[in-house]
């Protein structure tokens, strides 16, 4: 029973330890740079290695290559960074290599304001490499979730052997807050299977799975590990048979999975009239807001997102289903993600605001479109 | 031991091709070293070096253009015992160039092969970075505008302790490979050779030529003395540890009274030097002995001990959800700075807010809002880096937000020795300023 005083970024250090991450490396940038000092004090004790690399792709690259000898790997940047990332997210991504990036979004484009919060880079982590394979997105909204949601980041990108994006914003990740150590949710911890038996072929899979068993360059066995196009062996395929299967694999092995991993919070409101739809800082906001107009007699129901990608598409239909009238999905951008929830409730009215000016969206703001709607 | 050379894809490069002596060259190194296919990783680059992981029967990884050494460096910090050997062009060393800086400055054990052909093969015949100005290549007059890099020297004024330069024919090039290999530490051999499918339709790279072309250079053979230190994993390992990772879930165990119930919103607006964040951090940790949530954030600019510095933080019986400051209960006007940075918050101060105000601090045109306290700290002997506790032990000395039950317990956990008594000090010089 202890009160910490912790920032989402501080929360984000421990969840990674306690996912068994041993591997770090980033670049310098506000607001993710103490996730890389934390990671610097607190690796090396344990055994560990935290470097700072010499640019972004650097950093990512040293993940990359700890994670194929074996290593659980992590690195963080904000907006400019990821920019950085894309090639070797692409890489990650064809190449199936566990990795966990953390994104303190903050306010852009470009170089923005590095100390003002924004959620610009939704649709950015879905979608910024080539090759357009799927990625997964969560989105802690406080430092429980920061910690939590680090877990099933490493979690899932061992299940997967894919990046896994942590959406955060600087408003969560320099927002020091109050944690009650005892009642941080704790995921057990999962490591990726390991080819026990028989012929290794570096991307073959069993029947009836999608992710190959995984063998570390450094082990006993010799490992190929390729950025080209490749079959089983990870040797080059021109085969087109082979590469289309392939490429489908990769997209199924996350995307039918999404079940799975759909973490979120409902607050579901009886003869609610408004379906408020939110995700990270701003659903903070919407929370307050929502609370303020449920004590007044105004039913308004609360999805709050956490796993952004792949769209968890089943939660939302069924939420959107139990609440009759007006969907309104709020964002800290122009609008991003609310075109995937109209695409999802396309014969719904789904209304969007959002501001991108670098500060938080009020729950008065909030309250306002609840009601002008 | 055996050649490590893939059987099943045995190396295959454009008929007269450099490259191909390189391959077997590091083959009968590697045989040599007696060397084991597990023993060893060869990583490449992109273009006709990215070949070379092929023909090798041992772990291999192929990333991306120009970043061969950085996968090198994280593969070989997590598996130390591995032989690890980057093959790359000049294209990828131009491209990669920082990375390349980087890698001789560590000093992490990798061996870098560059496999020099003074163009961009398999896209064309393009220029490169070392490509010489009178050569004719694609795509037309660029490279003649340009100087060609030195990459043994650039590596050795880099901190590389190993480089070697070298022409892919000369006799002694498996030596040389091993002796870099063997080295401990980042190592360089940049092997020049002609590459027949491009460059050589219209520029010289016979032997001779690449030889006369080495002899204008200083010569570079392998150790550099002037950059040996120790090498970087192993240092690495040396400085670290063995522990394993405990969550620690110790913290602040609530003891004092709270002494209102729902949500109370603080700011301090004062300037860089005033320790406003630590006062804002202060507040927090005596709520948390209370039992209360609370949140902060901080506001400052890049510049040390100059310009504004804000510190926003929010008390609740409740969990906190929006995290902004909408209607202030607390607003602490320490310094003009931080004023005119929130002047917004200032038009949201309502009549009950309580404005501590240090009576140094001009209001201008914003007059007088809230339920002001004039402060006059210098007059109390309080000094600027004091003013911000200060203002903490009269709102503890007030009773409604924060009490001295409350903020002791957060003072001896945040402060020792001096520190402690000069900030029981300060509460006993604060408790002279009237509250009216």
């Amino acid at each position: 029973m202890g009160l910490r005083f912790i920032d989402g970024n501080e929360a984000i250090v421990l969840g990674a330890l306690y996912a068994g991450c041993r591997f770090f490396s980033g670049y310098p940038i506000t607001p993710a740079s103490s996730i890389l000092e934390g990671m610097v004090e607190a690796l090396p004790p344990l055994g560990g290695i935290a470097v700072q690399g010499e640019d972004e792709i650097a950093s990512i690259g040293y993940c990359l290559g700890a994670s194929m000898a074996g290593m659980k790997a992590m690195t963080a940047t904000s907006g400019p960074g990821i920019s950085l990332y894309s090639e070797n997210i692409s890489f990650a991504l064809g190449s199936e290599i566990p990795i966990v990036i953390v994104n303190v979004m903050r306010q852009g484009p470009s170089t923005g304001s590095a100390t003002r919060a924004a959620d610009g880079d939704i649709q950015f982590m879905r979608w910024g490499q080539s090759g357009g394979l799927p990625v997964v997105v969560l989105a802690p909204t406080d430092a429980y979730d920061c910690f939590t949601l680090t877990v099933h980041a490493f979690n899932l990108a061992e299940r997967f052997r894919c990046p896994v994006f942590l959406a955060s914003n600087k408003e969560i990740g320099l927002t020091r807050e109050t944690v009650q150590m005892d009642d941080l949710e704790r995921p057990e911890v999962l490591n990726r299977t390991r080819h026990t038996s028989g012929d290794f072929l570096p991307f073959a899979v069993h029947a009836g799975r999608d992710v190959p068993d995984f063998l570390p360059i450094g082990g006993a066995i010799p490992v190929r590990q390729t950025s080209s196009t490749h079959g089983k062996d990870g040797y080059i395929t021109v085969d087109p048979e082979e590469i289309q299967a392939s490429m489908e694999r990769l997209k199924r092995k996350v995307e039918s999975q999404v079940d799975t991993f759909t973490f979120f919070d409902l607050e579901q409101r009886e003869r609610s009239r408004t379906l408020v739809v939110a995700y990270g800082a701003t659903s903070r906001a919407a929370r307050a807001a929502c609370r303020h107009l449920n004590d007044r007699g105004i039913p308004v129901s609360l999805l709050v997102l956490k796993t952004i990608w792949p769209v968890p598409e089943r939660l939302i239909s069924r939420t959107a289903k139990e609440n009759e009238g007006r969907i309104l999905v709020i964002e800290m951008n122009l609008g991003q993600y609310v075109s995937e929830i109209q695409r999802i409730l396309c014969d719904r009215k789904v209304d969007f605001f959002g501001k991108m000016c670098g500060r938080l969206i009020s729950p008065d703001e909030i309250v306002r479109e609840i009601l002008d709607g | 031991m055996d050649s490590l050379i893939n059987q099943s894809r045995p190396p295959m490069f454009c008929p007269g091709c450099s490259h191909d002596r390189s391959v077997r060259a590091l083959d009968r190194v590697l045989e040599n070293l007696h060397a084991g296919s597990a023993d060893v990783v060869i990583v490449t680059d992109i273009g006709c070096s990215g070949l070379f992981d092929v023909f090798f029967s041992t772990h291999a990884f192929h990333g991306l253009h120009g970043r061969a050494l950085t996968y090198a460096a994280g593969i070989k910090l997590a598996q130390p015992r591995l032989k690890v050997v980057v093959t790359m062009g000049d294209g990828g060393l131009g491209i990669g160039g920082a990375h390349l800086l980087a890698a001789c400055r560590r000093n992490l054990d990798l061996t870098l092969l560059v496999l020099n052909n003074f163009n961009f093969g398999m896209t064309g015949g393009q220029f490169s970075c070392t490509t010489p100005s009178d050569a004719r290549v694609t795509p037309g007059f660029l490279n003649c505008f340009e100087r060609p890099m030195d990459v043994g020297s650039v590596a050795a004024a880099a901190g590389a302790p190993f480089v070697t330069r070298c022409s892919v024919h000369e006799k002694d090039l498996t030596d040389k490979i091993q002796a870099a290999i063997e080295f401990e530490g980042f190592s360089l051999v940049d092997i020049w050779g002609g590459c027949p499918g491009r460059y050589m339709k219209r520029n010289p790279a016979s032997p001779e030529y690449l030889e006369a072309r080495l002899r204008e250079l200083p010569l570079l053979d392998g150790p550099a003395p002037n950059n040996f230190r120790q090498e970087y994993g192993r240092r690495y390992r040396e400085y670290s540890g063995s522990a394993e990772f405990i969550l620690d879930t110790r913290g602040i165990e609530p003891r004092a009274v709270r002494p209102f119930s729902g949500r109370r919103e603080l700011v301090f607006l004062g300037a860089a030097g005033e320790r406003i964040q630590s006062a804002g951090a202060l507040l927090a940790s005596a709520a948390m002995h209370a039992g209360l949530h609370a949140a902060q954030k901080n506001e400052f600019n890049i510049t040390v001990l100059r310009g504004p510095s804000i510190s926003e933080v929010i008390l609740s019986t409740e969990a906190i959800d929006y995290t902004g400051i909408e209607r202030p209960d607390v607003v602490a006007i320490l310094a003009t700075e931080g004023l005119d940075r929130r002047k917004d918050l200032i038009e949201r101060i309502s009549p009950l807010c309580l404005v501590i105000r240090d009576t140094s601090v001009d209001m201008g045109v914003h007059g007088e809002k809230g339920h002001v306290l004039d402060v006059n700290f210098k007059a109390h002997g309080i000094k600027k880096a004091e003013k911000a506790l200060s203002a903490l032990f009269l709102l503890a000395r007030l009773g409604e937000i924060v009490t001295h039950e409350m903020l002791e317990p957060a003072l001896s956990l945040a402060y020792s020795g001096v520190r402690l008594e000069s900030a029981i000090d300060l509460r006993d010089r604060t408790a002279d300023i009237p509250l009216q």
